[in-house]
């Protein structure tokens, strides 16, 4: 089990719990305002976009090209960013804190 | 071939130069195929504007049978998105659940009638009252209405053999027109109504703003979702394999939708209007010229995809730009994904096999380029 915590633009902090799917999904369910996720996670429509907490980037590790790509042309997108559907939930991301992006 | 393929016509001057060219009654356009081309441009929205003529960058363009600029289609930011702020709440609908419940017994209900005729005609007799059903529910309008645009054929804007007709899309604007106005005198909860006590920046939308939307909201979602149901259909008739996979694994479904969509691109291209002199791929472009994002050509770059030209069900990274991508990205996506959700899981559920009797290929001519888009007719038996 993994506890994430959304940091909403209205800067409301929102913890949830999960273990399988992917962060997207799980912000989905719990509706986490500003996730859409229209295109259930296949990275085609960047309406995921997260900001790591800086704290927890070697949890979450790198964007890949293909997101990277995606990202690049996002006015919000930091060095930061991810497309929080190509983040699998697991142990290996309990404590991480995610600030959803404008 | 297999009739339920969707070759790459782009391939060669994708990989070659990276645009095409296409004359289009006497404006002509150049074609971006790369889909780091495409997204760049359709990004940079200073050079390369919609908020053009009204018309102009359709292609082939309308400027000779539309004066009515459609919203927010052909507006630039930030005027782009204050009308996209007031619109998107409403577009949204289709994740309700109730929403997709009534979607789900439209579907439930003409699958039904369909498995029980020998031979159904798929463009006319399926896709096109589907579409016209589900556009009730965006709407938010009586389902009967559905029977009047299903009566007006498969082209808004076009007849047979004819690219452009404007005596068809008369028929369409008159339509709005009248419904406006019934609208501006006993408001309800429909589309029209909510447009119409909708205020941007202040103000609220006029009759003619109101008409863009509404135009937009017709013609954007008919061709493409008649496209994208109509091609599926051919697609599972001769991968019942597919069908069965679809059965088992239902949760796959969604990325099964995002891989028909990017493998049909229903819309093929986009254009924009350049505001300065440019370059795209190294090829000089000069202002009041014309482009075009090319999503069909874009969703086969080897670059970015494994196995372009196959249909990958499950494909779990799709990066396609069959809604398009950045500002003006589709409106209705929402709509359309929950048809094609829907859909595919009700014929996985229902239907067993598809046996494809005849059928007309519909192919698109782009000059340089000649690209299968759907059927102009498909002849099928469900079982």
């Amino acid at each position: 089990m993994a506890k994430i915590t959304f940091i909403t633009t209205n800067d409301e902090n929102i913890t949830v719990e999960g273990d399988s799917g992917s962060v997207m999904e799980l912000a989905v369910q719990n509706n986490i305002a500003g996730i859409d996720g229209d295109c259930g996670g296949v990275c085609s429509c960047a309406t995921c976009h997260v900001h790591v907490d800086p704290e927890f980037v070697s949890q979450t590790g790198e964007a890949s090209e293909i997101e990277k790509d995606m990202l690049e042309l996002d006015d919000n997108a930091n060095e930061f960013s991810r497309l929080c559907c190509q983040l699998d939930v697991s142990d290996e991301l309990d404590g991480v804190i995610l600030r959803v992006a404008q | 071939m297999k009739k339920s393929e969707f070759p790459d016509p782009f391939e060669q001057a994708r990989v070659e130069k990276g645009y095409g060219e296409m004359n289009d009654q006497d404006d002509p356009v150049t074609m971006l195929l790369r889909l780091k081309d495409v997204r760049k441009t359709a990004h940079n929205w200073k050079t390369f504007q919609s908020g053009a003529t009204p018309g102009r960058i359709v292609v082939p363009s309308e400027v000779n049978i539309r004066d009515t600029r459609q919203i927010p289609f052909e507006v630039d930011p930030p005027m782009h998105g204050d009308y996209r702020k007031i619109l998107e709440p409403w577009f949204k609908r289709p994740l309700e659940a109730e929403y997709q419940a009534q979607l789900k017994q439209q579907i439930n209900e003409i699958v039904d009638e369909m498995l029980k005729l020998d031979s159904v005609e798929v463009v006319e007799e399926f896709s096109l009252r589907l579409q016209s059903r589900a556009l009730t529910l965006l709407l938010n309008i009586p389902y009967e209405e559905a029977e009047v645009w299903i009566g007006w054929g498969t082209h808004v804007f076009r007849s047979e053999g004819v690219a452009l007709d404007g005596d068809k899309a008369n028929i369409l604007y008159d339509y709005i027109d009248k419904q406006i106005d019934r609208a501006i005198e006993k408001p309800g909860d429909d589309l029209y109504s909510v447009l119409l006590a909708s205020e941007v920046n202040g103000k609220k939308l006029t009759k003619e703003e109101v008409k863009g939307v509404m135009i937009l909201t017709f013609a954007g979602g008919r061709d493409t979702v008649i496209n994208a149901v109509t091609n599926s259909i051919a697609y599972f008739a001769e991968h019942p394999e597919s069908l069965a996979r679809l059965k088992a694994e239902p949760e796959i479904t969604g990325k099964a939708v995002e891989e028909l969509i990017r493998y049909f691109a229903p819309l093929t291209h986009m254009g924009r209007v350049v505001t300065e002199d440019t370059q795209v791929c190294e090829h000089a472009k000069k202002a009041d010229s014309r482009v075009s994002l090319c999503w069909a050509s874009a969703n086969r770059d080897a670059g970015v995809f494994d196995k372009p030209n196959e249909v990958v069900l499950d494909r779990k990274i799709n990066p396609h730009v069959s809604f398009g991508f950045s500002h003006h990205n589709c409106l209705g996506a929402t709509h359309a994904r929950q048809i094609m959700n829907i859909l595919l899981k009700t014929l996985a559920e229902k239907v067993s096999s598809i046996d494809i009797l005849e059928c007309e290929e519909n192919i698109e001519d782009l000059d340089q380029f000649q690209r299968k888009v759907g059927y102009d007719s498909l002849n099928v038996k469900f079982n």
